[in-house]
């Protein structure tokens, strides 16, 4: 029952969610017309500053990240290792 | 084993990398580019680590489906990981320097397309190993030798259609002011590479460990 | 023990005979080619007409998305039957076990194609036949590519969880070249000046399948041996 209730809210709120979507589209069409491409401008929008910013600190985001996760994951197993390997003399 | 020579490659590795930004603020700007052209030190030196990663993990698989031995299944796993970890950084500093370059995110030239669809491939790879259950080594190699192949493709694309990203003559004629950084990335991000691809083959030798000795705890 | 060709004959004719009896895979495989080129005609349709570049790709997906269904299900064919045992277990090399499988595979998508391709030049008003041996090059190429991987993946997946997303999965990213030379050559095909990249189109579709089958050749047999 509570699971029924729950993805019938969960439909309702992404319907409403799309709501806007669907409505900024007629907008666009009346008033400008899309140009192919990127509209003219787009460059000097972005500062170069930002982007290579963003590529550095993204680099270093994940690769650090993937190798803390390998370590984490290494000293897991470590630890579980330790544990089994009690239990296996126990048994014999 | 390597354990002695680890903590080195790893304190190296880290003084590199460190040590990089301040090569690449010094280095000279490029003439139509200016800042966001400095992308191109880690990004080509990131695509760089990439073929060796994807080179690592074919080979790894070739050897596991000829030897069986369990070591290269290890070698094809942990390059695989680096590969779509390494080929993320790639996918995302690429578009974040083509912005500013060629005024799009995006383009489907021959190379932003194939290596996309390598990436794609290690991705599947990894996929199969999660989620295919037993025996899914094997298979799983079977797709890394795929990818492997893709390499030489990914590579050359650019010298042989028309792309808008760069061809590869760019770097033996890059200006003097950049090459030392570069070559400098290079080696920084292949060594990181390797230090992570040792670092993730011993947990896969120990997670084999754990599983051999669960089954034993089991008897 | 049966010589190469004859333990390939041995599997085609086994295939063949057992899909003409129902002609389970060919129907239902080609239904769906052609639902395929609907709901991707759809999509590009603008004021009752389809858009006028959009009948290679279209050709091109409803060939890859039906080629991947009949694989899958002609080695569900085989996994249910437990036939893969015996042809493993049959004094005959892998690598013709391989050739056999692909090669119905292959005439079963030709038959599929041979039904596809017209109804795309029809319904898209393209010429795909005005060049028509290199139309039938660039979709014989592109089948055999697309194939050659599909039945080694097919094969292989047999005994794993989650085959049926797991094809997909994994054919896809490894086959999209060969979609892509079959597409921008069957683009190149119906333009006026597109015949010198038509052929070279062709040309690396040929590569490809060069590539494809030998990896494949290659490693079927530890891939498919205990």
């Amino acid at each position: 029952m509570k699971r029924s209730v729950l993805i019938v809210l969960s439909v309702l709120l992404l319907l409403t969610l799309a709501v806007p979507a669907f409505a900024q589209k007629p907008a666009a069409q009346d008033e400008f017309v899309p140009v192919t491409g990127t509209p003219a401008g787009a460059q000097e929008t972005i500062p170069a500053q930002r982007l290579v910013g963003i590529a550095y600190g993204f680099i270093w985001v994940v690769f650090f990240g993937y190798a803390w996760s390998v370590r984490s994951r290494l000293s897991r197993v470590e630890r579980e290792i330790e544990t089994v390997s009690r239990r296996v003399p126990e048994r014999k | 084993m390597m354990k002695k020579i680890f903590p080195v490659l790893v304190v190296v590795a880290a003084a590199m990398f460190a040590y990089a930004p301040f090569m690449i603020l010094a280095a000279p700007y490029e003439s139509t580019m200016g800042l966001v052209q400095k992308i191109f030190y880690f990004h080509a030196a990131c695509g760089m680590a990439m073929f060796l990663a994807a080179f690592v993990s074919g080979i790894g698989s070739a050897g596991f489906l000829f030897s069986k031995k369990p070591s290269y299944d290890r070698m094809a796993v942990a390059g695989a990981e680096l590969t779509v970890i390494i080929g993320l950084i790639v996918l995302v500093t690429g578009p974040l320097w083509a912005r500013k370059a060629w005024g799009v995110w995006w383009q489907w030239d021959a190379r932003l397309t194939s290596t996309l669809v390598m990436w794609m491939i290690f991705n599947a790879y990894l996929l199969l190993r999660r989620y295919g259950g037993l025996g899914s080594e094997k298979l799983a190699a079977a797709v890394a030798l795929f990818g492997m192949a893709n390499v030489p493709f990914v590579y050359w694309s650019v010298n042989v259609w028309r792309t808008l990203h760069p061809k590869t003559s760019v770097i033996p004629s890059l200006q003097p002011g950049m090459r030392g950084p570069f070559w400098f990335c290079v080696a920084a991000f292949l060594l990181l590479s390797i230090v992570i691809l040792m670092l993730r083959t011993e947990l896969e030798k120990r997670r084999q460990e754990l599983d051999a000795l669960y089954l034993a705890a089991e008897d | 023990m049966t010589g190469f060709v004859g333990a390939v004959s041995v599997i085609v004719r086994k295939d063949l005979l057992v899909e003409a009896r129902t002609r389970e895979i060919l129907f239902t495989t080609l239904f769906f080619a052609v639902a395929c080129v609907l709901v991707f005609a759809f999509g590009f349709v603008r004021e009752g007409r389809a858009v006028s570049d959009a009948a290679s790709g279209i050709l091109w997906i409803a060939i890859a998305f039906s080629g991947t269904l009949a694989l899958g299900r002609a080695f569900e064919r085989e996994r249910h039957g437990e036939t893969l045992r015996a042809l493993l277990i049959a004094p005959i090399d892998r690598p013709a076990l391989y050739v056999g499988k692909l090669v119905g595979i292959l005439i079963l998508m030709a038959a599929v194609e041979a039904v596809v391709v017209p109804m795309v030049a029809l319904m898209f008003q393209a010429p795909l036949f005005d060049h028509a041996l290199l139309m039938i090059g660039l979709l014989a190429a592109g089948t055999v590519g697309f194939a050659a991987v599909g039945t080694l993946f097919a094969a292989m997946l047999m005994r794993t969880r989650s085959r049926d997303v797991m094809l997909p999965v994994l054919l896809y990213p490894i086959t999209i070249p060969v979609i892509i030379a079959g597409v921008r050559g069957t683009a190149a095909l119906l333009e006026a000046d597109g015949l010198p990249m038509a052929r070279a189109w062709l040309a690396m579709l040929v590569a490809f399948d060069v590539m494809f089958v030998t990896l494949a050749l290659w490693t079927f047999e530890p891939v498919m041996t205990e």
